[in-house]
């Protein structure tokens, strides 16, 4: 009895070891065993005694398989590598060092900077629920700075932030003292221009000598005057920054072309600033300009005050409509904020507003330009031309934001109170239907204008891009060169028999009077 | 998103600039707590806010074991009184589409009309008869809810698993996608019943995971590029936003299980896409 069962017992030790050899056979292709990997499996188990062990323990082991180093010692050494992460935090890095120079300027610094409170304006902004994360606000405050240590502002603003596809801008508006701030840029360029159109004139007098070639009788309409540096539309200087941290850039001056091509088109920003804009009409300039315009559009549609913040000042003429300027009301006293809320009388536009011309200041562009070639035109015919355009006038400076228009039966503008359970230390919001992203606060004293979003007007309805126009006649056309219709056999045959009859019934006549007259 | 991670999530999702005030986080956190228990969710999530011309509506949605299925959504106006919505049906989806233009005025009750001519009978018979389609505003935010659900909910690849009987869960041992992973389209998915999974060939899927990939992938939308993938924060955080409905901000951290969408927008669809590439 005791034999068969030690058999038995034998037999199953052996048939054990066999399966355990088995089990410490190496895998061909990972050099692992199954033994192995259940023993670290299972002690790994009893170390951490995970919740619900039997549902994760295949994750468990595969994690475990992935966590076996192969044993060498490499010779290379992995160099680190810097990550965009790095690259940004070493260049965020500079926006929290204070500049060497700075400790013995306290004094400086309880003087008005032109620095904004731009944690002031967070806070209010979140009350109405738009904000952009607090650490990114903070980051936002200190580049401001450092702009503002850059360049000799009067005044800094943040303007807010454009979104675009594959990167966003952080806008920040300036105002320059008079006088500095002018662009260098534009009198290289005109340079270069100059010399390449006196190359290019030589070669087309040599051809057109030979053979001229019929000159197109287009005349393409005068192109608007851009309006002066701090004046209207470019009253402001604009910078922009993808990160803050990241060096401004300076926008330029911005033109009426590019304003009334901007009103047509409808694109989104690409986020690189040299990106061309394909579109049509075709705009003149590539995304620094579109960007540059669409600020200029949503700050004269949507930057609002309190009514009284901004007062005219008393030197201005009784001119109504070309007062462009105001300043700081110093007995400006609150607006209670329910007030505010609920009527869009006390939100005034301080930002004068853009003409369909494209500037803020109408010019008649028609009347003397000075490079009229047409010598012979006389006196008559200028009078002719196309009617002599009517001044176009916009709103007024401090118009109230109840008189601007509605689009496809939207209101322009959503007023709302950031808080209805605590209402005497809420705040007023205004928010815009035409551009969606921009907003307004007020409270108290202080208000702030902010834009956050894609820089596209709410249209209402789907956009229709601009149809080419019809294509111009080549001729014009004359009795000498239209086609007409040569006769056919039938028409010609019938047109001389009754000429032949025209002929006779004459011939007849004569006869009959010559008959007469022998009588 | 998650609402028990809503505080740390909105400030991740806030690039897009509109977040929720102090009060009304504080609101919601309270308030989708006793959503929960009433509604007997497994999970509840703030989908977003819609805004509307006079007020806004704060959308929650709840789910249950499976994610996908029996999703219920509900609105409010303060964050604290919510109210089931509709499950949006094809017909009314039709109706919608038909009524409403124009951005949501705030009103739940507010009813949109459309009265237009149809030819009933046939041949000589036929007659005129004006029908009038009205559509409630509640109606309208359902299927606007569930038409952005359905183009524009993401989840990353590896987040949710398919079980065998076919139970969607989420994936507990998913440790976020690799930061060069995160920079690709195709690894973010739409959360929706996959339309385009079935036509692929059988050569494609050999390399797909029926327990992952059971769900479209995002770089096969139409338009190519009606997605704007970012990296914020050097590259440490992934934003995706759509272009269609803009407003919907898709954020994760790779290598960390976070991720989440939401949207805040007025609800309309950006029709213009196709000009505006």
């Amino acid at each position: 009895m005791e034999m068969t069962e030690e058999a038995v017992n034998n037999e199953r030790l052996q048939a054990a070891a066999r399966f355990k050899a088995f089990m410490i056979k190496n895998s061909t292709k990972t050099n692992l065993n199954l033994y192995d990997h259940l023993v670290r499996l299972l002690t790994k188990v009893m170390d951490e005694r995970p919740e619900n062990a039997v549902d994760v323990i295949e994750d468990m082991s595969r994690e475990l398989k992935g966590s076996i180093l192969p044993e060498k010692q490499d010779t290379l050494r992995d160099s680190p590598s810097s990550s965009a992460a790095l690259l940004l935090a070493e260049q965020q890095k500079a926006l929290f060092t204070r500049a060497a120079g700075d400790e013995g300027d306290h004094e400086e610094d309880l003087v008005e900077s032109p620095l904004p409170n731009v944690a002031e304006l967070a806070f209010f902004f979140e009350q109405a629920g738009v904000d952009l994360g607090r650490e990114e606000m903070q980051r936002v405050f200190l580049a401001l700075k450092q702009l503002v240590d850059a360049q000799c502002l009067l005044r800094c603003r943040f303007w807010g932030k454009i979104l675009g596809t594959q990167g966003n801008y952080l806008v920040a508006e300036g105002e320059f003292r008079e006088g500095e701030g002018e662009e260098e840029e534009g009198t290289e360029q005109t340079h270069e221009d100059e010399e390449r159109e006196e190359e290019d004139k030589d070669e087309t007098e040599l051809v057109e000598a030979a053979d001229p070639t019929p000159k197109s009788t287009y005349k393409p309409p005068p192109p608007v005057p851009k309006e002066e540096n701090h004046t209207g539309v470019n009253k402001y200087t604009y910078f922009v920054c993808q990160e803050p941290g990241m060096p401004w850039v300076r926008l330029p001056m911005v033109t009426p072309t590019q304003i009334t091509v901007a009103r047509q088109i409808r694109r989104f920003f690409t986020g690189r600033l040299d990106a061309p804009v394909i579109s049509y009409p075709p705009f003149p300039g590539n995304e620094t300009n579109y960007l540059r315009a669409q600020i200029a559009r949503i700050s004269a549609g949507t930057h609002v005050s309190p009514l009284g913040f901004y007062q005219f000042g008393e030197d201005e003429g009784e001119d109504d409509g070309l007062r462009d300027s105001y300043e700081e009301n110093p007995n400006f006293e609150g607006i209670h904020v329910n007030e505010m809320a609920e009527s869009l009388n006390l939100w005034v536009h301080h930002i004068q507003h853009i003409l369909t011309q494209g500037r803020c200041v109408w010019v008649n562009v028609t009347k003397k330009s000075a490079d009229d070639v047409d010598e012979d035109a006389e006196e008559e015919e200028r009078e002719e031309e196309p009617d002599e355009l009517e001044p176009e006038v916009g709103p007024p400076l401090l118009t109230p934001v109840s008189e601007d228009a509605k689009m496809n039966d939207t209101p322009p503008w959503s007023s709302m109170i950031s808080t209805n359970l605590i209402p005497q230390f809420s705040t007023a919001v205004l928010r815009s239907n035409l551009w969606p992203g921009s907003y307004a606060y007020a409270s108290g004293r202080k208000f702030g204008n902010i834009y956050i979003g894609w820089g596209m007007k709410y249209i209402g309805e789907a956009y229709t891009p601009t149809i080419l126009p019809p294509p111009q006649n080549e001729y014009p056309s004359g009795p000498e060169i239209t086609e007409a219709l040569d006769p056919s056999v039938e028409e010609e045959q019938a047109l001389k028999a009754a000429l032949e009859e025209q002929t006779a019934a004459l011939d007849e006549t004569e006869d009959l009077e010559d008959e007469e007259e022998d009588d | 998103m998650d609402s028990e991670s809503l505080h740390y999530s909105l400030d991740l999702a806030a690039c897009n600039g509109l977040t929720l005030s102090s009060e009304q986080r504080a609101a919601l956190q309270t308030s989708l707590v006793i959503l929960k228990r009433n509604y007997k969710f497994s999970r509840v999530l703030f989908w977003g806010k819609i805004l509307g011309i006079k007020c806004d509506y704060f959308i929650a949605q709840g789910v249950e074991d499976d994610e996908m299925k029996n999703k219920k959504s509900l609105y409010s106006l303060n964050c604290m009184d919510w109210h089931l919505l509709p499950p949006a049906t094809e017909s009314m989806i039709a109706d919608v589409a038909l009524a409403a233009q124009g951005r949501f005025t705030g009103d739940p009750s507010h009813e949109y009309e459309h009265t237009e001519m149809r030819i009933k009978g046939e041949g000589d018979d036929a007659t005129e008869e004006e029908v009038t389609v009205k559509v409630n505003e509640a109606s309208r935010l359902a299927t606007a809810v569930s038409n952005i659900d359905k183009d524009a909910s993401v989840v990353p690849r590896g987040a949710f698993t398919k079980s065998p009987s076919g139970k969607v869960q989420t994936n507990r041992s998913f440790g976020g996608l690799d930061p060069i992973e995160a920079a690709k389209l195709r690894n973010y998915l739409h959360f929706r019943e996959p339309v385009n999974l079935k036509k692929k060939s059988i050569l494609e899927m050999s390399h797909l995971n029926p327990a992952i990939d059971f769900l479209d992938p995002l770089s096969e939308d139409i338009p190519k590029g009606s997605w704007s993938l970012q990296l914020e924060r050097g590259s440490t955080m992934c934003v995706l936003r759509s272009l269609l409905w803009l407003g919907l901000t898709f954020f994760h951290i790779p290598q960390t299980p976070q991720h989440g969408h939401i949207y805040m927008g007025d609800g309309l669809m950006n029709l213009d896409l196709p000009f505006m590439l």
